[in-house]
């Protein structure tokens, strides 16, 4: 077996420098890397490029990394939640790239699937197709979108083993495990590291191969964006 | 008299058929799921990755793991899947999910649709409304016909910047059903009490009325 395990989230962290592009799985708050992110906090790391769907909140998330001004560009489909992100935004602080949501997706799987480039119908005919190659399959517009490339990728998984392997609960799935693998080297925090052996190989959504560091998140908030809850009666 | 968002809904929900897998767009779409009829088979897919969503959680039994991709805490149902965004969205691109329901600032009479975007103002992101719009075949728009300066949100064009082309089969607003045929928007009925008049004189685009125009049954 060959060990992924790093004992803590600073040796999990160690060779993000300023300057790097980083995936950070999740959607919304659901499923994020909150470890991760919390450590890098604490580093003065800066001039990050984050491949991310959301931007987190104003106070947890990537909001974090945003108030501290470390973040240099946010590729993603959906900032709506933080209002900080959108003030830097307007005044030009921050770089933004705008993507459909599923070619964001695709363009980490593509990545992860070493596919440099496919074509997509999203956003033909918009402003997001702008300088992009359009071809016509099957009497329907195209765009070509091209694979990320990312120096980490940062995912969270709700169990994982030594070994690497990783099992999702849920929707915190979502782009963590279209991440894994995409960028040059795969951090994993996971809510439970159990010794290999312990998970079934039937039940893997992401084999080891993939993830290069592993360890056990300290502590997980899990912090809850929309809390809507129907009566008992 | 001009519906409210819950009977917008209400109209809405007529158009879903047994059988059918239904994406959801955040805001009136949303509120679709519960006036669906019990006497049908229909599932509901969220793209942050569940097909068979359940309604929202007891209090004190919600899991931040599971949310809808208006980060909503849901549940799931007998049957449920959950799956990656990849995943998600390769099946709304192949055409799995036979309706999509989604919210609008503009739509304009060859079915451009823009919901993302307002230049100098509002940038929230299109989120997954440009893969769903590019790819789905049935596409009914819910949102109120004027905007909150009075203005008809029914265009010859759109202003603001696209999320997809000619792809709106259908517009449900608190006045009026609109179908979008190939020559532009044809009135199919009218909200209960307000008349076709009242409908035109709201609408920036030309309509299309063929013969009397009927009530809406909510």
């Amino acid at each position: 077996m060959i060990t992924k395990k790093v004992n803590s989230v600073h040796e999990a962290i160690e060779g993000i420098d300023s300057g790097m592009t980083i995936m950070f799985g999740g959607f919304g708050l659901c499923g994020i890397p909150e470890n991760t992110i919390a450590a890098l906090v604490n580093t003065s790391i800066s001039d990050l490029t984050c491949i991310s769907n959301n931007a987190g909140v104003g106070d947890f998330g990537l909001g974090l990394l945003l108030q501290k001004k470390q973040i240099k560009k946010m590729i993603s489909s959906y900032v709506g939640e933080n209002a900080e992100f959108e003030r830097q935004m307007l005044s030009g602080e921050l770089e933004v790239e705008l993507t459909p949501q599923g070619t964001l997706a695709e363009r980490c799987r593509a990545a992860q699937a070493g596919i440099p480039a496919f074509f997509t119908p999203a956003g033909y005919g918009t402003e997001v197709a702008e300088g992009k190659e359009a071809r016509e399959f099957n009497g329907k517009m195209h765009i070509m979108e091209e694979a990320f490339k990312a120096d980490f990728s940062i995912v969270k998984a709700w169990k994982g083993d030594e070994a690497g392997n990783l099992i999702f609960k849920g929707t915190a799935r979502n782009f963590n495990a279209c991440m894994a693998g995409a960028g040059k080297i795969t951090i994993a925090e996971v809510e439970e590291l159990v010794p290999v052996g312990t998970l079934d190989p039937n039940q893997i959504h992401i084999p080891g191969i993939m993830v290069q560091r592993i360890f056990q998140g300290e502590k997980f908030e899990k912090r809850i964006e929309q809390r809507t809850v129907r009566a008992r009666n | 008299m001009a519906l409210s968002k819950e009977d917008i809904a209400k109209r809405i929900a007529k158009e879903v058929k047994d059988r059918y897998f239904v994406n959801l767009g955040i805001g009136i779409p949303t509120l679709v799921a519960n006036y669906v009829r019990e006497d049908i088979a229909v599932e509901f897919q969220s793209e942050n990755g569940v097909l068979g969503m359940g309604p929202f959680p007891f209090e004190g039994e919600e899991d931040a793991d599971v949310i809808n991709a208006g980060k909503q805490t849901i549940t799931t149902l007998a049957g449920s899947s959950f799956f990656d965004s990849a995943f998600s969205f390769g099946m709304i691109r192949s055409q799995k999910v036979d309706l999509t329901i989604l919210g609008a600032m503009e739509v304009s009479e060859n079915g451009d649709i823009a919901n993302w975007k307002i230049p100098g103002k509002m940038v929230k992101g299109m989120g997954g409304a440009m893969d769903l719009v590019a790819s789905a075949e049935n596409i009914i728009v819910a949102m109120m016909h004027v905007n909150k300066a009075g203005e008809s949100k029914i265009l010859k064009r759109c202003t603001l910047p696209l999320t997809g082309v000619g792809c709106v089969k259908k517009v449900v607003t608190e006045l009026a059903v609109l179908e979008v045929i190939k020559k532009g928007f044809k009135l199919l009925e009218r909200a209960p009490g307000v008349s076709v008049e009242h409908i035109i004189a709201s609408t920036e685009a030309d309509l299309i009325i063929e013969g009397e125009i009927p009530e809406m049954s909510i």
